[in-house]
């Protein structure tokens, strides 16, 4: 049409539109301002998580790296070692610099009255009542590294520092030139491997004496529930119930008389050790978990030790009040957990949101339900943990008592905090993740799709299961990831419903049923707060929390890198080039 | 053959009888898309064994028309529909049908290629396997007659295990066909089936359809009166909802009846 009315010569005629201002200086016209905004805006929460990532991975990398020993003099005489933990510059009262001599005190004011001063972890609680001590750099008098010094962990009272001054083998005692570290390792190898064999007797084999025990009276309390006592039933089964603890306690008494012959033999391997000021200290060898001449390594030594105390962490129990030793209960309580968190909430969010979206007429309350669903995400996790206790473990739990376990009441068994109720608090907890996340992978397979399938004379379910289901797997996992990442670190409501800081047991074990859910377990979340917040020594336990702090992230990180490589297997699967 | 709907709608009939008789009749069939109606009272037979094109400008209703046939318009949950669609005899939107028996009996070819995201051979068993056929054999001679019949197999013979999304689109359209005709149904829907295909895999899918004609009864949907002309032995003209002319292929394309259908065929209009 335009063509025919230009060839008609009646051109319109373009006046340019008048400019309000000059384009190439008008900020807002080309756009630069936002750019810079959202530009900074990445790099903010770029530098911001690259932060917590270096601090977390700087100081949990470096806690278990052997430091050498300082033996500082000080000016008054005083003489103190250990390690160096932390170095500050504060500014002294007038008071403090008041007792300095002339020297010092003009010394400082040149400085702008600031003084340095250094945190040496001294250890030895049990001599000196502290772990650490603050040091000023103008009362020392001189510090060395004395070759001599040793570092020993100790079961009990923490780290000792000090040197070795004889150690008592079975009467043998070891002095001067047979005092070598070689010497002292062998027996203290010895030693340990004796207070493994005591621990093995009591923890496991006694333990399992006592569980039978308590399974025998429970079987006993069974039948006296069901029958009555004075029934011949109830005497039947106390006979047997009889027989039964004296085979037991006979049992029993061997393993003690065992493990009370090692103790024995054990007392008799000492060590004294001495520290910077020459105050002894006797202990049995079978104290000391692992020592070293912190001064005197060489670098293979070291890597050795390294390596030794991230294995103890990963693989043993934590002690001391969970501030020493490791954290294998808390790994595979939180294992246990996100793996049952996912099994009860993978089919449940995926089969709410299929209905939804593939069944549900789309109307008024099937919106509101979506509505309600994505407000459930933003719920304080607290409110989880409470409803979990009160629904899950009161109310569920505590029926689940009276009807299969009347025998052990007043005792709960379902009817307290477990990793059952913790995995599925944590499970409705995550759920609007996965259904919001399982809706949008439905509602972005084609409609073609759905067709075609139908088409062929599939059910609806056949649809679903052989077409939409594979299709959208992708994103169903991408929710799933979210929904294990957010669960793996949500701490506040397991502490209602079953995280505790030391469980006795781990929730799988060697009797039947294996898997004991009723227990309560213990978290790595949990366990960083305990450490870092309800310990004796908040000081000592602070490179803990680090290296915890990275062991928990490491394992959501392990976990969510699996499941996305699982998730692009499958998307490679699904989403082969289109023509 | 003139008849008056309910509603004043005039439709003027001359279509070529086939052998068989017929297969599907539709009566005094209206449809609405929750307040707006579709489909204005369109009454039509569809002759068993023959080729019909439903032929029509955009939005005239062919294609929804099409999807009644097999109740593809379950789908949408706003659809309302008043008369009848008669399938041997047997109103396919009365509640006691089993929607999933009837889709069985009818393949669909869709406008733009939708092959599932699985193996091609996969894909074109799909029907049987949803029709709970486990044995090996019978999917293997089944697949490989549905290729051969959709003019795929030699194309894609030595690899029926590598996924159908790989396939070019013409391929992919004349695999949808394949997977349509496998389970051997009696009626075969195509919806607008070369839309998206270029004018090489459209001829292909042509000779394709000439190929099935006289095995199923195939019904057409087709923007391109060429095609119709070319294909199909009845064609329906739809305009607006209503069903104008129905008749021999020959006759529409060359002397229709009908102005309106003279106008749209000559391109004067649409």
């Amino acid at each position: 049409m335009r063509n025919a009315s230009s060839k008609a010569g009646e051109a319109p005629q373009y006046a340019p539109r008048p400019r309000t201002s000059d384009a190439s200086w008008n900020l807002k016209a080309r756009g630069e301002p936002f750019l810079w905004g959202l530009g900074g805006a990445l790099v903010i929460g770029i530098l911001m998580i690259a932060g917590f990532t270096i601090l977390i991975l700087y100081n949990g990398v470096l806690t278990f790296w052997p430091q050498p020993i300082y033996k500082v003099s000080l000016k008054d005489g005083a003489v103190i070692a250990g390690e160096l933990t932390r170095v500050e510059t504060y500014k002294p009262e007038p008071a403090e610099l008041a007792r300095l001599d002339q020297e010092a005190r003009s010394d400082i004011a040149s400085r702008g009255g600031l003084v340095n001063r250094d945190l040496y972890r001294i250890g030895n609680y049990d001599l000196y009542s502290e772990d650490y001590r603050w040091i000023n750099d103008y009362d020392i008098a001189a510090t060395e590294a004395p070759p001599d010094m040793y570092f020993f962990e100790r079961l009990e009272w923490g780290p000792f520092l000090g040197a070795i001054k004889s150690a008592d083998l079975n009467g043998r005692i070891v002095l001067g030139n047979e005092l070598t570290w070689a010497t002292v390792a062998e027996a203290q190898e010895w030693a340990a491997s004796r207070r493994n064999r005591i621990r093995n007797i009591e923890r496991y084999q006694i333990g399992a004496i006592n569980y039978r025990l308590e399974e025998a009276r429970l079987e006993l309390r069974k039948v006296e529930i069901s029958h009555g006592k004075d029934t011949p039933e109830h005497e039947k089964a106390f006979e047997e119930y009889q027989k039964q603890t004296q085979r037991l306690h006979a049992q029993y008494e061997e393993l003690s008389k065992e493990a009370a012959g090692i103790k024995e033999r054990d007392e008799k391997y000492t060590i004294t050790l001495a520290d910077s000021q020459g105050r002894e200290k006797n202990i049995k060898l079978s104290e000391i978990v692992r020592f070293y001449p912190a001064n005197a390594l060489t670098l293979q030594q070291k890597i050795a030790i390294y390596l030794s105390r991230w294995w103890e962490f990963l693989s043993s129990e934590p002690r001391e009040a969970n501030t020493e030793g490791g954290v294998l209960p808390a790994i595979f309580g939180t294992f246990c957990m996100t793996v049952l968190m996912s099994l009860a909430v993978a089919p449940l969010g995926i089969v709410a949101a299929l209905y939804l979206r593939e069944y549900a007429k789309q109307g008024t309350l099937v919106s509101l339900v979506r509505i309600c669903v994505n407000n459930l995400a933003g719920v304080p996790s607290i409110v989880y943990g409470v409803f979990g206790l009160g629904f899950f473990a009161y109310v569920l739990g505590g029926n689940i008592d009276r009807l299969l376990y009347p025998e052990r009441l007043p005792t709960p068994t379902f009817g307290t905090g477990g990793l059952l109720w913790a995995s599925l608090t944590l499970a409705l907890l995550t759920v609007p993740v996965v259904i919001v996340a399982t809706e949008e992978a439905l509602s972005a397979v084609p409609k073609s799709m759905r067709e075609g399938s139908l088409a062929c004379g599939a059910s609806r379910w056949q649809t679903i299961r052989y077409i939409i289901l594979p299709r959208a797997l992708p994103g169903i996992m991408t929710g799933l990831i979210l929904a294990m990442a957010r669960g793996a670190g949500e701490v506040a409501p397991l502490m209602l419903v079953g995280v505790v800081k030391m469980a006795p047991a781990l929730p799988i074990d060697q009797f039947f049923p294996y898997i004991h859910l009723d227990r309560s377990f213990m978290h790595l979340g949990f366990h960083i707060y305990d450490i870092g917040f309800q310990s004796r020594n908040s000081e000592a336990a602070r490179p803990m929390v680090y290296v915890t702090t990275l062991l928990l992230v490491g394992l959501v990180f392990l976990m969510n890198a699996l499941s996305i490589i699982i998730r692009n297997r499958l998307k490679k699967k699904f989403q082969a080039g289109h023509f | 053959m003139v008849s008056v709907g309910n509603n004043g709608n005039q439709t003027v009939y001359h279509i070529k009888q086939g052998a068989q008789g017929s297969l599907l009749t539709i009566k005094n069939f209206s449809l609405w898309y929750g307040a707006s109606q579709a489909l204005f009272d369109v009454t039509m037979s569809v002759e068993r064994g023959l080729v019909t094109a439903l032929i029509g400008p955009s939005g005239c209703g062919k294609s929804t028309l099409l999807r009644c046939i097999n109740r593809m318009n379950d789908l949408i949950d706003s659809v309302r529909v008043s008369g009848q669609v008669l399938y041997e005899d047997k109103d396919i939107f009365s509640p006691k049908l089993d929607v999933i028996a009837l889709r069985k009996t009818m393949g669909m070819v869709f406008q733009k290629p939708n092959p599932f995201p699985m193996s091609i051979f996969d894909n074109v068993v799909y029907p049987l396997r949803v029709d709970g056929v486990r044995d090996k054999k019978l999917l293997q001679e089944t697949a490989k007659k549905a290729l051969q019949a959709a003019a795929l197999w030699d194309e894609v013979e030595d690899r029926l295990g590598d996924n159908a999304l790989g396939l070019s689109g013409g391929q992919q359209q004349r695999l949808c066909i394949a997977r349509a005709i496998a389970a051997e149904p009696d009626v075969l829907l195509m919806d607008e089936p070369c839309s998206a295909l270029d004018p090489v895999a459209t001829a292909k899918i042509e000779d394709l359809i000439d190929d099935l004609k006289g095995r199923f009864t195939i019904i057409i949907v087709t923007h391109n009166m060429q095609q119709a002309a070319r294909v199909s032995d009845n064609t329906a003209f739809m305009y607006l909802g209503r069903l104008i002319e129905y008749g021999e292929t020959s006759r529409i394309f060359t002397n229709p009846k009908v102005e309106k259908t003279m106008d749209y065929v000559t391109g004067r209009f649409g």
